[in-house]
């Protein structure tokens, strides 16, 4: 249960499908409206498509999208379509393949949009750095996120003259790389330890990170070690920005995060091996393993500790994260549940 | 504190003149009401009395005018000076005016401790040697559970007075060497905070002619422009015993000494004597610690510097108030010079190296190691010809203590062992021969760390397992001897708990004290503090150790104990500082960045035992690029 954002995609895309879906039914239903009292042949696919719409708007909370777009009255004429006709019956042998093959097509390019959302984020995002980052601030960054190198360079570009803390992130050190690549590219950085970042805190302006997975609360999932940032952040009243794109953003709540949506990776990258062996030979006859090494993956911040979420579609207070799932998740979806095979 | 002394030095003997002027020598031990009270109705007059009484004085204290202002009223009065030389016993030697010189500028002063001493002394050599030194006046160490310059000032005065803190000065009172030493012992063993002088101590000055006044005045202005030099601690056994240890020799290397705080005075003497008493009646802030970004002062600095170092091509902007030097560059040239540094006594020598090397870290290890270093080099000393112990010792010492500092700035702890060192040697009594001395000093090392470091171990040891219960699962940062030894302790009590190792980059310290516990038999957990957060869930108490506690309550301890004690106030986990007395001091400091020390860069590029982290390799020398390792003594936080 770690990389949230797969879980994520295969919910939007099955939200995809299904407002295709709704979409396709609300045409069909505005154009049986138009036709009231004609052809009774569509009736009885009518009845299906109403059915569904029907269904879908009692179970899910339409998206605010769907509320927009929506007209008041075709809500009124779904039972009131009679059945008859047989003159429709051909129609709707030929047109169901027609419909199914334009509703896969439609699903098609609509998944396309999304992964090239996917691959542009950084782009969206990097644009708005120029409202957040102005001349001779200082910025704390921790780790290494590609969106936030784009968010920084574009702010740059824009001739913003800003210096930069890097704390490495152990025991990963992508903070390293993310130093090297920044100082080529003609950013004043400056590498420090993890364990420095309250003392440097109370000289920089902002804290601007990228995470792993934003969950429908307004927390964030992001590399261990970041809510000791958020915490010296929030203790100097210094803002902690979280860039992020929105295929991060989980429908799920955090429930013990720290256990249920961590990762623990090998020992040996905190402790060595032959460190650990070392003080394994002390042991010896005593029996039960005196040491325990933990090197968990992920931390969780609270929402209280963030300030601002910057994404693709602008940015957001923390409160408001919950509202944005309904408009990229069905709620159907939120637990995807295995069919028993029968 | 220094120049607030010194300016109290210069003007408070010119208000206490009033009360002073009264002849007998019996009002000397009349106390302080009557200076006290009769100084500050005529501040103004006073200070011109006071110089001229200072000139007006018979020969021997003329010898003393040039100088000190600040001469106190041992060396007004001139009847008084002669029936006092007269009444004096031998530790009275020609010297002896320059004790009273320092008397008197420590008189008044909140100078509980050392440090003020001034350069007045009246031998041309001295002058000669301390021409052109820059004095840095140091804040006193706020707890160096030494007794204070208060309390030699006590000692000095007469019997009567209580030792909390009476500083008037009586000029005919000299006090054997053994008062002092009981008023030592009694503080000696506990933690004791600075003891505060009273705002006014006052000696007792005879009235002189205004002329007259003005006139010495002058003269101990000008003496006080030739001679700068470092203060040292107030030695309250006679006055005449504690000008001679007072009279600071030269300080060979300024900055490094001045930036712990072991300097002083005379620059601030300087300005005391032209304010008016008005103004030093206030307290003057302590002279800034040595910035490494005042270019004139870094040069003045490199000149004596015995250690090479080159200074960093990368430096961070943010500190260049602190000395960023290559690392690794130092070693190779030191040992090299091994046979050729004479100043430098091997043994500490040895300490230096062993210093920059890294194998003895951690604020007692390094003052013991160090005090240990000045035993054996006491042992070794002799006292040059047609020069006094005291002075030629403290001069040594002092070149040790720069020498010390180049290898690696001074802990806070290691400065008010120094200070406490100086002020021994300062109060040593001149009668004592001088094997006798060397025999008193080494004794007195000893008796500091086995009272101060061994046995504030213990009792902190003592009183902190009391704090661990069954069940506990502890949480530690680092390596910090005294929280070790509490473990320890515990642990052969037979608790049972568990311990959680923080370790932090790039010392990654915690690595050998995971090593000691799992071999003394302690179920241990180690993370890296990026994962402090998951592990604080399960945490019941967290001990910290600290390098030094500042006056407000501020914890100067290691990078990265800050976010320790941050993540555990989150989770609502008691924390628990351990801290020995000595290690207190009186410094004000805000942030990690007004005080700190650089270490290597390198030591961050370099990931130990992981070779596939090598991005940074050969990106030190990058423009754009900085590499910043905070390491000793870098957080500081207060009450979260």
């Amino acid at each position: 249960m770690s990389e949230l954002a797969v879980g994520n995609i295969v919910r939007r895309v099955l939200h995809i499908i299904r407002e295709e879906d709704h979409s396709n039914t609300r045409d069909a239903v505005e154009g049986f409206r138009l036709s009231v009292g004609g052809d009774n042949d569509y009736i009885v696919e009518q009845d299906h498509l109403n059915l569904s719409v029907a269904a879908q708007s009692s179970l899910c909370r339409p998206s605010l999208h769907a509320l927009l777009e929506r007209s008041p009255d075709s809500a009124t004429t779904y039972f009131t379509a009679t059945t008859e006709d047989d003159s429709e019956e051909k129609r709707k042998s030929l047109d169901p393949n027609a419909r199914s093959l334009e509703f896969r097509r439609k699903v098609i390019s609509a998944v396309n949009d999304l992964i090239e959302d996917i691959n542009t984020c950084h782009l969206v995002i990097a644009e708005l750095a120029v409202e957040h980052i102005h001349h001779n601030e200082v910025i704390l960054t921790f780790g290494r996120s590609r969106t936030v190198k784009e968010f920084l360079c574009a702010a740059k570009e824009k001739k913003r003259s800003f210096g930069l803390f890097v704390a490495e992130g152990a025991p990963k050190y992508q903070g390293h790389l993310l130093a090297k690549e920044l100082a080529a590219r003609g950013l004043q950085t400056t590498v420090i330890t993890d364990s420095a970042v309250f003392a440097m805190i109370s000289r920089v302006n902002m804290v601007i990170v990228g995470v792993h997975a934003v969950m429908a609360n307004g927390g964030v999932i992001g590399p261990v070690g970041l809510n000791m940032v958020a915490l010296a952040a929030r203790k100097h009243a210094v803002p902690f920005v979280v860039v992020t794109g929105t295929h991060k953003l989980c429908p799920l709540y955090p429930n013990n995060p720290e256990v249920s949506l961590n990762e623990m990776r090998s020992p040996s990258e905190v402790l060595s091996f032959e460190e650990f062996s070392d003080c394994m030979d002390y042991r010896i006859g005593t029996g039960a393993p005196q040491l325990h090494v933990g090197n968990p993956s992920f931390d969780y911040v609270p929402p209280e500790l963030v300030s601002l979420f910057i994404t693709d579609i602008g940015g957001y207070y923390p409160s408001y994260m919950y509202r944005l799932i309904a408009d990229y998740y069905s709620s159907d979806d939120l637990v995807i549940q295995q069919k028993p095979a029968s | 504190m220094d120049p607030r002394r010194a300016s109290r030095t210069v003007s408070d003997p010119k208000i206490r003149q009033v009360g002073f002027f009264a002849p007998p020598p019996d009002r000397s031990f009349s106390g302080p009401p009557d200076p006290i009270s009769t100084s500050t109705p005529n501040p103004a007059a006073a200070t011109t009395t006071a110089a001229a009484a200072n000139t007006s004085s018979p020969p021997p204290i003329s010898d003393l005018s040039p100088s000190g202002n600040s001469l106190s009223p041992v060396m007004i009065p001139p009847p008084r000076h002669s029936s006092d030389t007269t009444h004096r016993p031998v530790p009275f030697p020609p010297v002896s005016p320059l004790r009273r010189d320092t008397l008197s500028l420590t008189v008044g002063s909140y100078n509980n401790n050392n440090n003020n001493i001034i350069s007045s002394s009246p031998t041309a050599s001295f002058y000669d040697e301390s021409k052109g030194i820059t004095v840095k006046v140091s804040p006193t160490p706020a707890a160096s559970s030494f007794p204070g310059g208060g309390f030699d000032l006590t000692a000095v005065k007469a019997s009567s007075v209580p030792a909390s803190g009476l500083t008037t000065v009586s000029v005919v009172k000299t006090l054997p060497p053994g008062f002092t030493e009981t008023i030592v012992e009694k503080v000696g063993g506990s933690v004791e905070m600075q003891n505060d002088l009273p705002a006014n101590s006052k000696p007792l000055k005879e009235r002189t002619s205004k002329a007259e006044r003005r006139a010495l005045q002058e003269a101990q202005r000008a003496a006080k422009a030739a001679a700068k030099a470092e203060g040292s601690k107030l030695s309250a056994t006679t006055s005449g015993a504690v000008a001679s240890a007072n009279a600071k020799p030269t300080k060979a290397t300024k900055p490094s000494s001045q930036k712990n705080d072991s300097a002083t005075v005379a620059s601030s003497e300087k300005k005391g004597g032209d304010r008016p008493p008005e103004k030093d009646r206030k307290k003057d802030a302590p002279h800034p610690r040595m910035q490494y970004d005042d270019k004139s002062r870094v040069e003045k600095a490199k000149r004596r510097a015995v250690v090479k170092q080159t200074e960093a091509r990368n430096r961070v902007e943010l500190f260049r108030h602190l000395p960023q030097y290559e690392h690794g560059t130092q070693l190779p040239d030191l040992e090299s010079k091994f046979f050729q540094l004479d100043p430098v006594h091997p043994v500490v020598y040895k300490v230096g190296l062993q210093y920059i090397s890294g194998d003895i870290s951690g604020g007692n290890a390094r003052c013991i190691a160090m005090l240990q270093a000045f035993q054996e080099a006491i042992k070794d000393y002799s006292t040059p010809d047609e020069k006094t112990l005291t002075r030629d010792l403290t001069a040594k010492i002092n070149s040790y203590v720069s020498f010390l500092n180049e290898c690696r700035p001074l802990s806070i702890s290691m400065g008010n062992a120094i200070r406490f060192l100086k002020n021994r040697i300062a109060k040593l009594p001149l009668t004592l021969s001088e094997s006798e001395a060397k025999a008193f000093l080494q004794s007195d090392i000893e008796q500091f760390i086995s009272e101060k470091i061994i046995l504030a171990d213990k009792v902190i040891v003592k009183h902190a397992v009391t704090k661990i219960r069954d069940g506990d699962v502890l949480l530690t940062h680092g390596s910090s001897s005294a929280v070790e030894m509490i473990l320890l302790h515990a642990h052969e009590l037979g608790k049972q708990f568990r311990v959680v190792i923080v370790d932090s980059r790039p010392k990654l310290e915690g690595q050998l004290l995971l090593r000691r516990l799992v071999g003394k038999g302690l179920s241990c957990t180690y993370a890296n503090i990026n994962a402090v957060s998951y592990i604080m869930h399960e945490v019941t108490r967290v001990f910290l150790g600290a390098s030094s506690v500042l006056s407000n309550g501020t914890v100067y301890s290691r990078v990265g104990t800050a976010c320790v004690a941050m993540v555990a106030h989150e989770f609502r986990v008691p924390v628990l500082v351990c801290c020995e007395a000595y290690k207190f001091h009186e410094r004000v400091q805000l942030d990690s960045i007004c005080s700190n020390e650089l270490g290597d860069p390198d030591a961050i590029s370099k990931v130990p035992g992981r070779e596939d982290i090598n991005y940074l390799d050969g990106c030190t020398n990058s423009e754009n690029l900085q590499l910043l390792n905070l390491i000793s003594y870098l957080d500081c936080y207060w009450q979260l």
